[in-house]
């Protein structure tokens, strides 16, 4: 939702503590589901985590998750999916060139970033996108990276 | 130590071979070797025809022989179709000219653009500009799929990974790199203007060696950008070129402003046209002006001149300005003549 995504981002500083509180929280359930089910449950996590995000940030699941480095704007919103923003086309009041009714997502990141406290991570590169994650789960990637980190 | 090019067994005896690369040099150009030597760059663009004649290629380049150091080649610019950047590229360097490939994120995913930047390369092309490109909403396809596989950030990694390393994104090896001197864009006269220097500092961390900017009408706002990139030690690992406009009307600069993405022309400019006896020549006063100004700031390398259906200015705006010195740069007489 348009009205939520940017509430995440004037409020980057608390979705970013809430991330880091949450987030391990939310791993760690997942790394024993996974070690117990297997794959078995992943369409639903999926579905949960695209329902949670979709709301707060109209996340699009493009499976690269780069929220926290973005300054919780998501940059698959941008129409031209820029992932290290913003494009030369920026409006003077600071919305999109492609669609004049949207605040310019790259605009929302660096103000976002800014009320961050690892707000530097947006001037870190964020290389493009590997399409085959596009709708599946990054916590599911996260926690199984965990989970191999474990093993090894 | 002049590195060996291959296939080439005489080099400069016709004007589209390569010229031996430079020591610290990446690319065979003359554009690396003019801003390296430490001379005030000139650079315009080129309006690819709607034509599968080559002739209109070269007659267009024509237009700016002995005035510029390099040609963009613009690729799909306004997401219109027109002669392909490459096809370009490849016409002209065939004459001896120096182009500068743009690549636009927008038409082809990481497969064609790769393969593209070999070909470019194989076909004598130093120099590639990376861009993200416009929307396909502003063409005349709106209806076309946008791709933006990269945006223009993934891109320069990119071509500096075929270039440094050898090497496709996947690993698999090239027998000869691509030895492109390669760029990008920066618009820094659009928000979010705080952090136009920080995204900049991104495409050169990313791998670009120049910078071309979007059209500078407001030299307030560029002045306050140089001052940080310069503090920042940008301009020590890259060459900023600075782009001016040839406006022809206080109408068609309002129409820019409103129609063009990211075109920022403050109002001072506008009543400047409108007050004046001969708007054309006033257009072309201010480019000039500009131009001057930018070649006294400290931190612009030199200047990329874009007039979009006053092609025939150029030499005028470039003369006039005084910013060449006494250089005249390669036309195709002179490489008859040597």
């Amino acid at each position: 939702m348009y009205k939520v995504r940017h509430w995440s981002v004037r409020h980057s500083r608390f979705m970013e503590g809430l991330y880091n509180g949450v987030n391990p929280v939310i791993l760690a359930v997942l790394k024993g589901i996974a070690k117990v089910f297997g794959n078995k449950l992943d369409k639903p996590i999926t579905a949960a985590e695209a329902g949670l995000k979709g709301f707060l940030f109209d996340c699009q699941m493009c499976g690269n998750c780069a929220l926290s480095k973005t300054g919780m704007s998501c940059p698959m919103n941008c129409p031209k999916t820029i992932r290290n923003g913003p494009c030369g086309g920026v409006r003077p009041n600071g919305m999109c060139e492609v669609k004049p009714e949207m605040r310019c997502v790259w605009v929302a990141a660096w103000d976002g970033a800014s009320r961050m406290k690892n707000g530097e991570a947006i001037k870190s590169i964020d290389f493009a996108v590997d399409h085959r994650e596009k709708g599946t789960s990054t916590w599911l990637k996260l926690a199984r990276e965990e989970i191999s980190g474990d093993a090894e | 130590m002049i590195e060996e090019i291959p296939n080439v067994e005489t080099l400069g005896t016709n004007p589209g071979d390569p010229l031996p690369q430079l020591p610290g040099h990446v690319s065979h150009g003359r554009f690396e070797r003019i801003l390296r030597a430490g001379h005030f760059a000139v650079t315009t663009e080129i309006a690819p025809p709607d034509s599968a004649d080559p002739d209109e290629v070269l007659t267009r380049a024509s237009l700016f022989d002995g005035y510029v150091d390099a040609i963009n080649a613009t690729d799909g610019s306004g997401a219109h179709c027109h002669m392909s950047s490459l096809a370009v590229c490849a016409i002209l360097t065939r004459a001896g000219y120096s182009p500068i490939l743009q690549i636009s994120c927008r038409d082809r995913n990481r497969i064609a653009i790769q393969g593209d930047t070999l070909g470019a390369a194989a076909l004598g092309v130093c120099n590639a500009l990376c861009l993200s490109g416009d929307d396909v909403g502003a063409g005349d396809h709106p209806e076309a799929k946008p791709v933006f596989d990269f945006d223009s950030v993934s891109l320069t990694r990119t071509l500096r990974v075929l270039r440094d390393e050898s090497r496709f994104l996947s690993g698999r090896k090239l027998d000869l790199a691509p030895k492109l001197f390669i760029g990008s864009s920066i618009n820094p006269f659009v928000p979010p203007i705080a952090n136009r220097a920080d995204q900049l500092a991104k495409k050169i961390e990313a791998g670009a060696e120049y910078i071309q900017s979007q059209y500078c009408f407001d030299l307030d706002i560029l002045k306050d950008f140089i001052s940080i990139v310069v503090d920042m030690g940008l301009t020590e690992k890259a060459y900023i070129l600075i782009g001016v406009g040839v406006l022809t009307s206080a109408r068609t600069a309002k129409w820019m402003r409103e129609n063009v993405p990211g075109v920022h022309i403050p109002d001072a400019i506008i009543k400047r046209l409108e007050g004046a006896d001969k708007p054309l020549r006033e257009g072309r006063n201010i480019c000039v002006e500009f131009m001057q100004q930018l070649k006294e700031t400290a931190g612009v390398s030199g200047v990329h001149v874009m007039a979009y259906r006053q092609e025939k200015w150029v030499k005028d705006v470039v003369k006039r300005s005084g910013v060449l010195d006494e250089r005249v740069p390669w036309t195709p007489e002179t490489a008859k003549v040597n």
